[in-house]
């Protein structure tokens, strides 16, 4: 039901992003989807790619700091509006948001987020007849 | 009048070696008694007999650290407990503490050799003395308040922190020398000038006595110019009771060692054979005029050279230059004493971080701070919340450790140098060294 998506530790130093990014370009892996805010320090680096267990392998053999979380991705309508009401559903059903991102594929757009509260989220996107992602 | 003990501070060289070998032979009958140096004595057959000489000092091991630690609290006591009035002891950063023991006798001579320090570079019964140490188990407290009284002047123990309450003190009671360590000393000028006050005018400082942490003569040059005063270096540690072992003269060139204190020898870390007059190596103690724990040919770790020529003072106690820094990787932040391991051993219990870590130390401003980059393992939170609380716990136990509050900071896998061989495991990037 869940998606992993790679968590990587992103030290705040020139070169750093392309550096992971470059390792898995050069495995012919597809980012699908990717997050980083900024801070001053450190970042982390969230991505959704073609092939998370080979991904994930490839950052471990490099000594990258990387770790496997479990997020829920779903497919909402672009539609004006249908992103807040998404997200009312879950406030409504008291799930908090650690974080979410969203990106599109194949014209559609998906909403990820992840919450400590996995249950609910599924009772609720069941209720309403939400799409899950797959990737 | 110039000397606090004219006789001794003047003695010709073969009359102090004289009273050298007296108080030698008197402090190897003393030290019989201590269940440690009479063991060490018995295998290499010393007795107070077999010292006929300077040279035969040779005879006797060298004494560590580690002897300290193995032998604590009191296996190195060479009087009763009864007699025995005060202890000092050293944080126990690496493992067990160093404790001192010492009897009135002992606390009496220290005084003296500290009043002895003070009167050389014109402190008087004059003065108002303000003492900015810790107080406490650290012996520069303590160990300049009994000198500064012994000497007779007006002695605030002020101790350490509360840089606002310092000042009031310097200004409300006209305090005329300072004891700080040298960072705290340009701290205080930085605070001076904060509060609108020119420390140059608006205060009666003509001396400052600085010490325990390294510094350069620029660093000197600079409190002497920021406060309107002359500063002298001063060299002690609790081993060798505190501060007073050498203290710079009006010469400001070198530090006389008090020779009817200690034998000073200097040699070579990795050989142990003496150095040349001149040549760096590390400075070796014995005490010759304490009953409670008598060190011999202690190995202090401290680098440092003899200066050869007379002193236009006119004191014949010999002079070494200031500290040239550690045979071992010890290193010294604000006055605190900090091993590498000690940090290590604190990152080492987070599973969360990786193996390899990096300890800077800088001059940011005025202010020395200690920079702790770790790499992080694999990664095991997605959570910026976490990193931080991670981060934060991590300076909690590193205070706690060497009580001073370090940067952390965490880095990613494979960003630091790999610990294989000798990895760089501490950069010293201060100015004033």
């Amino acid at each position: 039901m869940t998606i992993n998506q790679i968590s990587i530790f992103l030290e705040n130093k020139f070169g750093k992003l392309n550096e992971i990014l470059s390792i898995l370009s050069k495995e012919n892996i597809r980012i699908i989807a990717a997050t980083v805010a900024d801070t001053s320090d450190y970042g982390i680096l969230r991505i959704i790619t073609s092939d998370q267990q080979k991904a994930y392998n490839l950052l471990k053999e490099k000594q990258v700091s990387a770790n496997l979380s479990e997020v829920i991705a779903i497919e909402i309508d672009p539609s004006i509006g249908k992103f807040a009401e998404t997200i009312e559903l879950f406030t409504q059903a008291g799930i908090e948001i650690e974080y979410m991102y969203c990106f599109s594929v194949n014209h559609k757009a998906m909403l990820v987020l992840r919450t400590k509260n996995l249950e609910t989220a599924f009772e609720v996107i069941r209720k309403n007849n939400m799409i899950i992602f797959n990737s | 009048m110039k000397y606090w003990e004219k006789e001794i501070e003047t003695m010709k060289r073969s009359d102090l070696e004289k009273l050298q070998l007296e108080r030698l032979k008197k402090t190897v009958e003393i030290a019989t008694h201590s269940p440690f140096y009479g063991k060490v004595f018995k295998e290499n057959n010393i007795s107070t007999d077999s010292i006929k000489s300077l040279e035969d000092l040779q005879r006797i091991p060298f004494t560590t650290k580690e002897d300290l630690r193995n032998n604590y609290p009191f296996g190195l006591a060479a009087i009763s407990l009864e007699k025995a009035v005060r202890l000092h002891s050293s944080s126990g950063t690496t493992g067990n503490p160093t404790v001192i023991l010492h009897s009135q006798k002992d606390l009496d001579e220290w005084a003296n050799q500290v009043a002895r320090c003070m009167y050389m570079v014109g402190l008087r019964d004059t003065d108002v003395f303000q003492n900015t140490s810790g107080y406490g188990m650290f012996t520069g407290g303590l160990g300049f308040q009994y000198g500064a009284e012994r000497l007779g002047a007006l002695t605030v123990p002020a101790a350490a922190g509360n840089s606002a309450r310092q000042i009031k003190f310097i200004m409300d009671f006209g305090t005329t020398a300072l004891h700080a360590i040298p960072s705290y000393a340009t701290r205080l000028a930085e605070i001076f000038i904060e509060m609108g006050l020119n420390p140059r005018k608006d205060t009666k400082l003509t001396t400052l006595c600085i010490g325990a942490e390294p510094h350069s003569e620029e660093q000197r040059k600079r409190i002497e110019e920021l406060l309107g005063v002359k500063a002298y270096n001063c060299f002690g540690m609790s081993e060798m009771n505190g501060p007073g072992v050498a203290f710079e003269c009006t010469e400001q060139n070198g530090l006389h060692i008090w020779e009817d204190y200690v034998i000073v020898e200097i040699v070579d870390p990795e050989t142990l054979l003496p150095v040349e007059d001149g040549e760096v190596g590390e400075l070796v103690l014995t005490t010759i005029n304490r009953e409670a724990m008598p060190l011999f040919r202690y190995r202090t770790r401290d680098l440092t050279c003899f200066l050869p020529e007379d002193c236009p003072c006119g004191r014949t106690h010999r002079k070494i230059a200031r500290l040239k820094g550690r045979s071992d990787d010890m290193i010294i932040v604000k006055g605190v004493n900090i091993f590498p391991i000690q940090i290590e051993k604190i990152l080492m219990n987070f599973s969360e971080l990786g193996m390899n870590y990096l300890i800077t130390i800088d001059t940011i401003g005025n202010n020395d701070e200690i920079l702790v980059e770790v790499e992080l393992g694999d990664l095991c939170v997605d959570d910026y919340l976490e990193l931080q609380a991670l981060t934060k716990k991590v300076t909690h136990q590193l205070k706690d450790e060497i009580l001073l509050t370090p940067v952390v900071k965490l880095v990613g896998k494979g960003s630091l140098p790999q610990s294989e061989g000798k990895a760089v495991r501490v950069k010293d990037l201060r100015k004033n060294h």
